[in-house]
């Protein structure tokens, strides 16, 4: 067993049986479904735009190097520098070479996963820069020295109360625990840090091949300030994220509201197309656009499972699935969390490492349904399954297959294991949930039902004569 | 009509009165049963263990006894998906794959069967409880199977449905998932056992019996009174 699939059996058995953890995400995404459906309900047809986003998706992912080639070189033509990075450590190299070559010291950030994807903070505060989050729920979980819990609610899992007494110790403000308040500790903290920060870091939501522009959609303005105030900007995104068209834009910014968070639009949406030009009185001197790649071209290569690239973030698939729901975002040990985060990791990061996670699905399909680009995820979950068995096949499981397939096939073989399993049952109670129980991963927590004497292949053969 | 009864293992093995049951509503609705006795399982668990190759030889039996049928009916949504959805992808580009896709289109879930094919839905039955029902989610996502069960057992005489909340949550089943991670599985069967308790209903009505082998799993453990029981015995009872 990989030390990754360990440590998440630990995590979730911590999680599934802390009920109150259940309560506050259960609480909170019933809200959210509220509001999501009313949403919905605006599109004249949320099928029809499902169906159009992922067409759109799918021109722009298979015709990746078409609109990248595009989209740099429309950026490149009003001054911005356009950077690639095949990894997460080129990444790193380049964006710290950029902050280095500023002098810079104090850098803040807006909301971006991808920045979580490459661990920059970390490599960030090792190389004696100061980053800060100016996301409200991303600015919580960096004073609690925790990864974002859920990839558009980072600070879901904890209530007022506790963010209430957070403040109080890392920054000894904290008059009430309404969200008031609080926000306004956060923004006393941040407005200085935009105006002393020398560098602003932001994610994209969305890279608009036809104009060369970065989209960025958010809820507080803190992206903004981010962009605006400091005299360079750093925009770190994944190379899926673009889109052929400006037009897109109409589809997919109330597309990935109302999927994300259940609005209508989001707050702010601002979109980027290049330094301050002459002439112009404010925006950031200079702005560096980093193109990550790290093994999404290796998703681009599998044809069953491209359509995976069609991700938006929107975290739509995690707020609906009930293994989410249970285990909670920490569990997974990924950047990217919940069903989408199931399917993409075992190809970010190698699949025999992070096949349990596509193993750790009932397969429900609840989050293929809530998905807003039609990703086919939880038959991804399958198709993950399938490869990683195929690739190195566990040699028990492998063999019980073979055998249970020994046993379906022989009538005479599959009536004898029925019997064996009826005249069985009174032993296997009496070992029921304990270490010699062979089915005490069932056992343990559920009966099993009690077997009857009569199979149904038994009664149909018994009454066959009496057939007309 | 000749209706060919596909028998999934679990029934045979564990829950016959539910294969019996719907051998005697499709007798008295005027059909011809025939049940395939060499075929015992559609393969689920390999398949969705991703163990394909052990998975094929299991579902080319099923196939070879499904060859002549004029209609194949399952007596459960997440057997019904296999057979109907995933066989076709399973044989891909293999010489199966043409009577793969020919099951496939003349197969259906019990209870859709009744509905929707012979569009019947008065069986006469009388179940005078109160249930809540649950949809097994293979049958309710992979076949859309979501009206028929409900049209079925609005004309049950004296049965009163009420819908728990989060009605379309997995239940936490999912196969060999189960055991392999059975913590989470069992998170998930305790939040699904909450909602059917808060409807005050005496009964758990499901077409997939696997789904409430775990959730009367649970209940049984727990000691809670409330039970389960698959449409088709309901729809059976006179």
């Amino acid at each position: 067993m990989s030390s990754f699939v360990s440590q998440f059996k630990a995590a979730a058995s911590v999680k599934t049986a802390d009920l109150r953890h259940r309560q506050v995400i259960r609480t909170a995404l019933r809200s959210y479904e509220v509001v999501r459906d009313k949403r919905k309900a605006s599109f004249q047809s949320w099928e029809s735009a499902r169906q159009a986003a992922a067409e759109t998706k799918w021109e722009a992912v298979n015709h990746l190097d078409t609109h990248l080639e595009a989209l740099t070189a429309k950026l490149e033509a009003r001054g911005t520098k356009v950077h690639w990075a095949s990894n997460a450590a080129q990444a790193r190299e380049i964006i710290t070479k950029i902050l280095q070559d500023k002098k810079a010291r104090s850098i803040i950030k807006s909301k971006a996963m991808t920045s979580e994807e490459i661990h920059l903070n970390d490599a960030l505060e090792k190389a004696g820069f100061t980053v800060v989050e100016s996301d409200l729920g991303e600015f919580i979980v960096q004073l609690r020295h925790e990864p974002p819990y859920h990839i558009v609610f980072p600070s879901m899992h904890l209530t007022r109360g506790e963010i209430k007494e957070l403040f109080q110790r890392e920054l000894g403000d904290a008059p009430s625990d309404s969200p008031e308040d609080l926000t306004m500790v956060a923004r006393r903290v941040m407005r200085q840090k935009y105006l002393t920060a020398d560098v602003g870091f932001t994610g994209a939501n969305f890279a608009i091949a036809e104009t060369g522009m970065i989209s960025i959609t958010e809820n507080e303005g803190n992206a903004r300030l981010t962009a605006a105030l400091p005299k360079t900007m750093v925009t770190l995104l994944g190379i899926e994220k673009v889109l052929p068209k400006f037009a897109d834009l109409a589809l997919f910014l109330p597309m990935l509201a109302t999927a994300g968070a259940g609005q209508p639009m989001t707050c702010y949406n601002t979109m980027y197309s290049g330094p301050r030009q002459a002439g112009e009185v404010d925006g950031p001197e200079e702005w560096h656009v980093v193109l990550l790649d790290n093994r999404r071209t290796e998703l681009l290569a599998d044809p069953e499972q491209r359509d995976a690239l069609h991700c938006i973030r929107c975290g739509a698939c995690l707020n609906v699935c009930p293994i989410f729901r249970n285990v909670g975002g920490h569990t997974y040990g990924t950047t990217y969390s919940g069903p989408v985060g199931s399917v993409i990791t075992p190809h970010l990061r190698g699949l025999q490492d992070w096949k349990h996670l596509s193993n750790a699905s009932s397969l429900c399909g609840g989050c293929t349904e809530a998905c807003p680009v039609k990703i086919d995820l939880h038959h991804h979950l399958l198709h993950n399954r399938r490869n990683a068995s195929t690739s190195e096949p566990a040699f028990f499981e492998r063999l019980s297959y073979k055998a249970f397939g020994l046993l379906a096939n022989e009538p005479g073989l599959w009536w004898l294991a029925k019997k064996i399993g009826w005249l069985t049952q009174p032993l296997q109670k009496l070992v029921k949930g304990s270490a010699l129980d062979p089915a005490k991963a069932w056992t343990k927590t559920r009966d099993l039902p009690p077997l009857p004497q009569e199979t149904f292949k038994d009664w149909w053969k018994n009454r066959k004569p009496t057939q007309p | 009509m000749t209706v060919t009864l596909f028998i999934p293992c679990f029934i045979d093995a564990v829950y016959p009165r539910a294969g019996i049951s719907m051998v005697e509503i499709l007798e008295r609705l005027g059909h011809r049963v025939e049940c395939p006795e060499e075929a015992a399982c559609c393969g689920q668990p390999p398949f969705n263990s991703g163990y394909w190759d052990e998975a094929r030889p299991i579902a080319a039996k099923v196939l070879q006894q499904l060859v002549n049928a004029e209609a194949v009916v399952i007596g459960s949504g997440s057997c019904g998906a296999m057979v109907k959805k995933f066989y076709p992808e399973l044989f891909a580009g293999r010489p199966e794959e043409a009577l793969a896709q020919a099951v496939a289109a003349r197969t259906w879930e019990f209870s859709d069967f009744i509905a929707s094919k012979l569009g019947v839905t008065e069986l006469g039955a009388k179940f005078p409880h109160k249930v809540t029902f649950h949809d097994g989610c293979h049958g309710l996502r992979e076949l859309g199977v979501k009206t028929s069960p409900r049209a079925l057992m609005a004309k049950v005489q004296g049965l009163e449905l009420v819908e728990m909340g989060e009605a379309e949550t997995c239940c936490g089943f999912g196969g060999t998932f189960s055991a392999k991670f059975p913590m989470i599985s069992t998170a998930m069967g305790d939040v699904k056992c909450a909602s059917a308790i808060e409807t005050g209903a005496e009964y758990i009505v499901s077409n997939d019996s696997s789904c409430l082998m775990h959730l009367q799993g649970l209940l049984t453990r727990q000691g809670k009174p409330l039970k389960t029981i698959h449409l088709a015995e309901v729809l059976n009872q006179r």
